[in-house]
């Protein structure tokens, strides 16, 4: 399970806000399992869009984002409503995301932050990566992800050991800022550069124990876990 | 203000040098490359861990030299020490009189002789930059009060003028202004046409820019560094002579191509950054055939 978590509406919106035609693209595996995604939070979300003078192009849950394959034929019967999308709001995981951005040639915005993925990486992995930073930066990043594609997982742009768009670090592996550099060239949105924050906050990298307990592994630790504590602090009480 | 900042403002066409600190505590031959330079360069950068191979801080090193009365440019990667150390550092280094400080994001850890160490880059280039700002404003990262500011911190920060695509070097050349640069130096350039080229596009930023050069020794450090040195190009019209000299003539023939860059770059740009590596005692003469 990948945990991951609705972003503050106030950040969406600032993502947001050069964007009228919306698109939402929503997982149907781990997201429905952490209560922030699945149609419920679609409708909620298309509602939350229009309040907002958005306007909802249409929307596509797909079982599941990190299979490239299937989001690609998924998409395929929404063409029409695609053509008239200025950005796609995807509601998943950072794989979700970066697995919809390299199938569409539009923005592809997150809607929620991933936390931790649990010693996996989405069920179908191919070659994105998600680290968990709990701060989805792939908004302004053309959907490609600055903390794993890139060696030293830098906000700011590439660093001087980047040659022929490949890594200081291994001669076959991609220079990641390379690769968004390009992107954001072809979608005309260099100034996105401009816009990410420049500092990381490492706090989130750290689950908080609420958002552990989402997933059903959790639930399961918890129930039989917490039973135990409870009991061995009622024991504690007695004595 | 220190004196590099003093003669950018001035508008003198400034020269630093460049020493890397040895791996162990013998500081003889640093101190004699010292010698070679420190009449003819404002200021001398002190590497911090150069190629991520460990060596004598950058900052004890920067610290004998104001004992020395000479101005140092400390070097500050981000490779190896987070937001706190490296805060820290800076107000350790200003309170040892330190002034000029150069920010790098630094090489990768895996490029040095510790290549199994935590690769740290808490802060980059830029969000150090942003660092020292806040610094000399007087307060930290956080947004917390310091007791004693250290406002004549002189920021730099460097670009790569020969680097594909120029255009996000450019992107973050300014970044980098915004986030407080008052002076680059440039990673090692030899095709005048390609410095003026970038030079079109960074002066519209009005910072002074200082072009680097490494002092190239021979053909097979000038092809060591076209193919290992990412946004390094040393031309064939300067390979060639150096393959053609002997090995006597070698050092002569290297400081008049050197000495020839130099004299059309000048006119481009508002300094020289020399990095002799090891042939300091040439840059004498180097300079006087430049008349600098």
């Amino acid at each position: 399970m990948v945990v991951n978590i609705p972003k503050p509406d106030k950040e969406l919106f600032n993502m947001l806000d050069e964007y009228k035609g919306i698109f939402i693209v929503a997982c149907g595996g781990c997201p429905v399992g952490c209560d922030s995604g699945g149609m419920e939070r679609v409708k909620e979300l298309e509602g939350l869009l229009v309040k907002n003078q958005k306007k909802v192009t249409g929307n596509a849950l797909i079982d599941f984002l990190c299979n490239k394959a299937l989001v690609g034929s998924r998409l395929a019967s929404h063409i029409e409503p695609l053509r008239n999308t200025d950005a796609v709001l995807v509601v998943s995981c950072g794989i979700g995301v970066q697995a919809t951005a390299s199938m569409i040639d539009l923005p592809a915005i997150p809607a929620n932050d991933t936390l931790s993925s649990q010693g996996m990486q989405g069920l179908w992995p191919s070659s994105e990566r998600c680290a968990g930073c709990g701060t989805c930066y792939l908004a302004l990043t053309g959907g490609i992800c600055p903390i794993t594609t890139c060696s030293k997982s830098l906000l700011n742009g590439m660093c001087g050991g980047q040659h022929d768009g490949k890594c200081e670090v291994e001669e076959s592996r991609d220079c990641g800022w390379y690769l968004i550099f390009n992107r954001l060239k072809e979608l005309g949105k260099l100034d996105n550069l401009k816009k990410i924050p420049m500092l990381r906050d490492y706090r989130k990298l750290d689950v908080p124990d609420k958002e552990r307990t989402t997933t059903r592994w959790a639930l399961e630790k918890t129930e039989v876990y917490s039973e135990t504590v409870w009991k061995q602090a009622e024991e504690k009480k007695e004595a | 203000m220190s004196r590099l900042q003093e003669s950018l403002k001035k508008g003198t066409f400034t020269i630093t040098g460049e020493i890397g600190p040895p791996k162990g505590v013998d500081l003889t031959h640093c101190w004699g490359e010292v010698e070679y330079i420190k009449d003819r360069v404002v200021a001398i950068n002190v590497t911090d861990n150069q190629s991520s191979v460990m060596r004598i801080s950058s900052q004890s090193i920067c610290s004998l030299l104001v004992q020395k009365k000479l101005e140092p440019i400390l070097q500050i990667t981000c490779r190896d020490r987070n937001r706190l150390a490296i805060q820290g550092d800076i107000l350790g280094a200003y309170a040892q009189g330190i002034r000029n400080i150069l920010a790098l994001t630094g090489d990768h850890t895996t490029a040095g002789d510790h290549p199994g160490s935590k690769p740290v880059f808490d802060l980059d280039s830029v969000s150090l930059l942003t660092a020292m700002s806040t610094m000399k404003d007087g307060k930290d990262l956080a947004g917390q009060e310091l007791e004693g500011v250290p406002s004549d911190i002189f920021c730099g920060a460097i670009v790569t003028p020969g680097a594909d695509p120029v255009e996000m070097q450019l992107i973050k050349m300014e970044r980098k202004i915004e986030a407080g640069a008052q002076f680059f130096q440039t990673q090692a350039i030899y095709d005048p046409k390609v410095f003026e080229a970038f030079m079109k596009g960074a002066s519209r930023f009005k910072v002074p820019v200082l072009c680097g050069i490494v002092i190239i020794k021979s053909a097979g450090m000038a092809n060591y560094m076209n193919n290992f040195v990412p946004g390094v190009i040393v031309p064939d019209g300067m390979i060639q002579p150096l393959k053609d000299a002997s090995k006597e003539d070698r050092p002569k023939k290297s400081i008049e191509l050197m000495a020839e860059f130099i004299r059309e770059i000048r006119p481009m740009c508002q300094g020289l950054h020399i990095m002799a590596m090891g042939w300091e005692k040439y840059v004498p003469e180097l300079l006087d055939m430049c008349e600098l």
